[in-house]
């Protein structure tokens, strides 16, 4: 169940351009929150909240980890935060990933700032002993985080769009490389989970969304995304932001 | 010890402080976090005649201390929300009001009236102020004789108290106030959210997918402040006030200006425990301006 808690920054490091990978400790957090989640932080000087993913959870250490990319102003303030400073937060929020244990190879296709919830994830799914695959899109050479960390996971393709770095162009160039896998996972850009949806829509898969949110609990109807041609719909923040990838229109 | 009750027509507070409409769906989400009896009452999300599927995202944007917001009304329709959502709110001790909103008069009468038939709604705000429907809404708000048809007509179709909500998009806010009324308003609501844009930079396009939508939180309540104290000179009925509302120093503000109630928004997405906590802060708040009670306040300010 979320709760509003008080999140103490641990670390704070730039690891790739404009991309900041931050450590905040909260036992009840750390203790609660699955793969895929989200949490809610007030951000000082801002009236609505930012919803950033959850990248990594160390329930041993009381440690969670996320990324996030400096955009906005609200980003940019975010990353001056410094160690032992307090952030506000409604976590963990949102349903995560889920999956079926029995499966024997998942494949992750993560797109920039949407690779990071699907990190743990892999950990996750890797610890069970499930085969994991990952294809990571970036911009550019200098926009590349994690290749190493999921290397450690499975066989990993890095993709620039540029070509600067790995292979060139989108992650839907690579996907007919990749092994046989059961069930694929992925996040990043509305128009990459287009084309990952279409490319793959032989297969099961489950996909993370992002949206602007108000509140952030599925009490003021901002972040909806439609299930059908008649309007029906579900909130990103409370039903999501996973859903299997055939129950929403992109 | 301080009286933080107000009676108000078909709503007995215990104390002054509510949820403000949209801004607390029907409830279920918050009641997460802390017992809605704690609170004076509910409003709930508008109810439309039919189901309404909303604007299309974005329909939220930040602004400096504030937000936009163009969500459209979207809302299960009043049928499935006397089904499913009143009878949720109806397990906890507090007063509901229900927020009337439509395209047409018609449209307003039907919801009126299907609210009207419930047992466990005590109240009804009349929605002519949303800024973020095509149709309907706020011509009603911005033109005092359709204003005050449509206050005529829905006062006829229920024998619950109306609360008219104001839109703050007009430039004589006391033509307005004055029209409802003498149409027969049992009280106002008062401010709905001012009609704003923010244009999004990298793609050079307004952020929202309306492109407008109402601008609420801090940023506004100065606005609300000074059309509250404007029309509580010019009417005899009883001011629900809103708009930027997040502490009780800030309640207090309204209850000087002349409202009798005041409804929280925008705050509860920042905290959602907002309404708890200013309830909790409000008697010594009240006390460390020389007030006994909530009603020793309302329209000091005007003195």
């Amino acid at each position: 169940m979320k709760k509003r808690v008080e999140m103490v920054v641990e670390s704070v490091n730039e690891i790739a351009l404009d991309t900041v990978e931050m450590t905040l400790s909260n036992a009840y957090v750390a203790k609660n929150a699955q793969s895929g989640q989200f949490l809610h932080l007030q951000v000082e000087g801002h009236s609505l909240r930012r919803p950033i993913s959850i990248a990594d959870i160390d329930r041993e250490n009381g440690l969670i980890t996320m990324l996030f990319k400096k955009i906005g102003n609200g980003t940019k303030r975010l990353a001056m935060y410094r160690p032992g400073m307090i952030i506000d937060a409604l976590g963990p929020s949102g349903n995560g990933f889920s999956y079926d244990p029995s499966m024997k190879t998942a494949l992750l296709i993560g797109g920039g700032i949407g690779i990071p919830p699907l990190y743990n994830l892999g950990k996750e799914l890797r610890n069970k002993g499930i085969n994991v695959i990952a294809v990571l899109g970036f911009q550019s050479k200098e926009h590349v985080f994690y290749e190493a960390k999921f290397n450690e996971l499975g066989e990993t393709y890095v993709v620039t769009n540029d070509g600067s770095y790995g292979h060139k162009g989108f992650v839907t160039n690579v996907l007919s490389q990749v092994a046989k896998f059961d069930y694929y996972f992925s996040c990043g850009p509305i128009p990459m989970l287009q084309a990952v949806t279409k490319e793959l829509h032989d297969h099961q898969g489950f996909i993370s969304l992002e949206e602007r949110m108000g509140c952030g609990v599925g009490a003021c109807f901002a972040c909806v995304i439609p299930t059908d041609s008649e309007g029906e719909y579900r909130k990103i923040c409370k039903d999501g932001p996973v859903f299997a990838a055939k129950e929403v229109i992109l | 010890m301080t009286n933080l009750s107000i009676d108000l027509p078909g709503l007995k507070l215990k104390n002054p402080i509510m949820p403000a409409s949209g801004c607390f769906g029907f409830g279920r989400e918050y009641s997460e976090f802390y017992d809605l009896s704690k609170l004076g009452a509910v409003i709930m999300k508008a109810a439309t005649g039919d189901v309404r599927y909303g604007n299309k995202t974005p329909r939220v944007a930040e602004t400096s201390a504030g937000m936009l917001n163009a969500i459209g009304l979207q809302n299960p329709g009043v049928e499935k929300i006397i089904e499913n959502e009143v009878p949720f709110l109806a397990n906890y001790d507090i007063p509901i009001i229900a927020n009337v909103a439509g395209s047409t008069l018609e449209e307003y009468v039907k919801v009126a009236n299907a609210f009207n038939k419930t047992e466990s709604v005590n109240a009804l705000e009349l929605n002519i102020s949303c800024p973020n429907v095509k149709v309907g809404g706020i011509q009603f708000g911005t033109d005092p004789d359709m204003a005050r048809a449509v206050t005529e007509k829905v006062k006829e179709a229920s024998n619950l108290p109306v609360y008219v909500k104001l839109s703050p998009n007009v430039s004589n806010i006391v033509g307005m106030a004055n029209a409802v009324e003498q149409a027969g308003a049992d009280g106002l609501s008062m401010i709905n959210t001012l009609t704003g844009m923010q244009i999004h930079l990298p793609s050079i396009k307004p952020l929202l997918a309306n492109k407008t939508g109402g601008l609420s939180g801090q940023a506004i309540k100065p606005i609300a402040v000074r059309m509250i104290y404007e029309v509580k000179q010019h009417v005899s009925i009883p001011i629900i006030g809103m708009g930027g509302v997040s502490t009780a120093e800030d309640v207090l503000e309204f209850l000087l200006a002349g409202a009798s109630a005041v409804a929280v928004g925008t705050a509860n997405f920042q905290n959602p425990f907002v309404c708890p906590e200013i309830i909790e802060a409000l008697p010594g708040v009240l006390e460390q301006y020389g007030f006994n009670s909530v009603l020793d306040a309302v329209g000091k300010g005007q003195e």
